[in-house]
């Protein structure tokens, strides 16, 4: 049965979400991943790491990205799945301080590692800057990239400060700007179908103090 | 994705031994592209050896003056490296020419030089691919080639090495290391790592099974002027039609690379020895063998032209 299944994946992540419509909702993703692939889930493997400064413990399927961990086992539904191949950038989410693709990396690559998501950065009673920001200057339309829009937002910035240089940067050995054209550089791995790019960069700008 | 078992390795030799005994058997390090390929179902592994613990993730300078770069070393630590910038800065300029953030984040010096091709037949497993499977044939040839390659390809594959940074290794003379499955070591001149795979296009590399990279060495700088060209669909985050990575000295001698059109990063050392009559004679010498097809035949103008460009800028 595919609840069954499911619950002999993560037993932890269902009863952590509570919401029996959820989990039977979660039951019907997994049981399609299990079918997917060439055999059932025979035995999992334990992960523990830390997001958004929890400890969390998770037994997963070695197949389990760290998109789907965070969103189907974790229930932080914030951070999206787009593409699932890494082109769109929807599932970018912050890994022991860099932006990375969540669905082009394996949970189980992340024991001990520190994760930010979208839930992480700030909540509704307290935006982070660069959620205010998206909001004042309209860095978004339908929002469904913008979770990953927001957390490369707040890394590209975090680079350029580090002074991590880019395929725009025409000094290598100067100091990084936060300028327009390096934002949207930096921002290309971020698709958004709305096209709010100019609003997005906008948003970027103020944080940025530029 | 097909299901697979997942240990992490300890020590380099371990790992290597452990991925020649085990059938199916891969190392994973950052997974960018081993993830996408896994799960499209064209690579199938069935127990993954991750390395992330083995430590190759230092840069330092050798004894010879150059630097070594741990395999585990990220795209994005390596390009902005201090020392990379200052004496080595067409590999700074090659690693920011590609891919997003995002992966330059995770991608891995070791990885990227075994980053597969992006043949669009290559990812689409309803079409025939002699690289995915060996005898199945070759459905770009006849198909749509724009992207695909013009020189040291075959009858079984016209497919190129997508990548950026290797471009920037070869004109950079860079040595590939590696640990043996017998615990051995050895060093792989770049320009021999990527094969010219005639009719073998699954083996891309010369790396036996279980090989694996530990390292990869520039030699002592070059000095002269740096550049990487990339021409592209978009600006940013795409493959290369046609790249140039070039190191061009005062006197206008140098060293010059192509990537975007071969199974290989494209270096053709007698093609170096006429920098200073000029783009056209360069292209033309390293050029010479290429079998165009009529969709991607304007690589080589394109190549030509991104020469030049480079040229005219180093004269400044």
């Amino acid at each position: 049965m595919a609840q069954d299944g499911f619950l002999k994946v993560s037993r932890r992540g269902v009863l952590a979400g509570g919401v029996a419509s959820a989990a039977a909702s979660r039951a019907s993703i997994a049981f399609a991943q299990e079918n997917s692939g060439a055999s059932a889930v025979e035995a999992t493997v334990p992960l523990k790491f830390t997001v958004n400064g929890e400890d969390r413990q998770l037994d997963l399927d070695t197949r389990t990205t760290l998109l789907d961990a965070l969103r189907e086992h974790l229930q932080l539904t914030g951070t999206k799945k787009g593409c699932d191949h890494g082109q769109c950038g929807a599932c970018t989410v912050i890994v022991n301080g860099e932006r990375i693709n969540s669905c082009l990396s394996l949970a189980v690559q992340h024991e001990g590692d520190e994760v930010t998501t979208i839930e992480g950065l700030g909540s509704a009673d307290r935006l982070h800057p660069m959620q205010a920001a998206f909001v004042k200057h309209d860095g978004y339309q339908c929002g469904y990239c913008t979770p990953g829009q927001i957390c490369s937002a707040v890394a590209v910035l975090d680079e350029i400060r580090k002074g991590i240089p880019s395929h725009v940067t025409e000094d290598l050995d100067g100091a990084m700007q936060p300028s327009n054209v390096e934002m949207r550089e930096r921002m290309s791995g971020n698709i958004c179908r709305c096209g709010a790019y100019s609003n997005i960069a906008e948003a970027m700008a103020e944080v940025a103090g530029a | 994705m097909r299901s697979f078992t997942y240990e992490r390795a300890k020590t380099a030799a371990d790992a290597a031994k452990t991925v020649a005994e085990t059938q199916g058997a891969k190392f994973i390090a950052g997974g960018t592209n081993l993830l996408d390929l896994m799960k499209i179902e064209v690579e199938t592994p069935t127990h993954l050896v991750d390395v992330q613990d083995l430590g190759f993730d230092a840069i330092e300078e050798t004894p010879e003056g150059g630097l070594r770069i741990g395999a585990l070393v990220s795209n994005t630590a390596l390009s902005a490296h201090p020392a990379v910038r200052r004496d080595y800065a067409v590999l700074t300029r090659a690693i920011q020419a590609g891919a997003s953030g995002q992966l330059r984040n995770k991608a891995t010096t070791g990885g990227n030089l075994l980053q597969r091709t992006r043949c669009a037949y290559f990812y689409d497993t309803n079409m025939p691919c002699n690289k995915r499977k060996p005898g199945d044939g070759c459905a770009a040839l006849g198909g749509f080639s724009r992207q695909l390659g013009v020189i040291g390809i075959s009858d079984a594959c016209i497919a190129t090495y997508p990548g950026d940074m290797a471009v920037a290794l070869r004109v950079l003379d860079a040595v590939v290391e590696t640990v043996k499955p017998d615990g051995t070591a050895r060093a792989i001149p770049i320009a021999d790592f990527h094969r010219l795979w005639g009719d073998t296009p699954q083996t891309e590399t010369v790396l036996e099974p279980g090989e694996l990279i530990t390292a990869v060495v520039l030699p002592e700088p070059l000095g002269g002027q740096h550049f990487y060209q990339k021409v592209r669909d978009r600006r940013s985050y795409a493959f290369a039609l046609v790249s140039v990575a070039a190191v061009i000295q005062a006197d206008g001698t140098g060293r010059v690379a192509f990537g975007g059109v071969a199974p290989k990063p494209w270096r053709v050392e007698a093609a170096d020895a006429l920098l200073q009559q000029g783009a056209s004679a360069v292209v033309a010498e390293a050029f010479a063998d290429a079998r165009p097809t009529e969709q991607n035949k304007f690589k080589i103008p394109l190549a030509e032209r991104a020469l030049a460009g480079i040229l005219a800028d180093a004269r400044g």
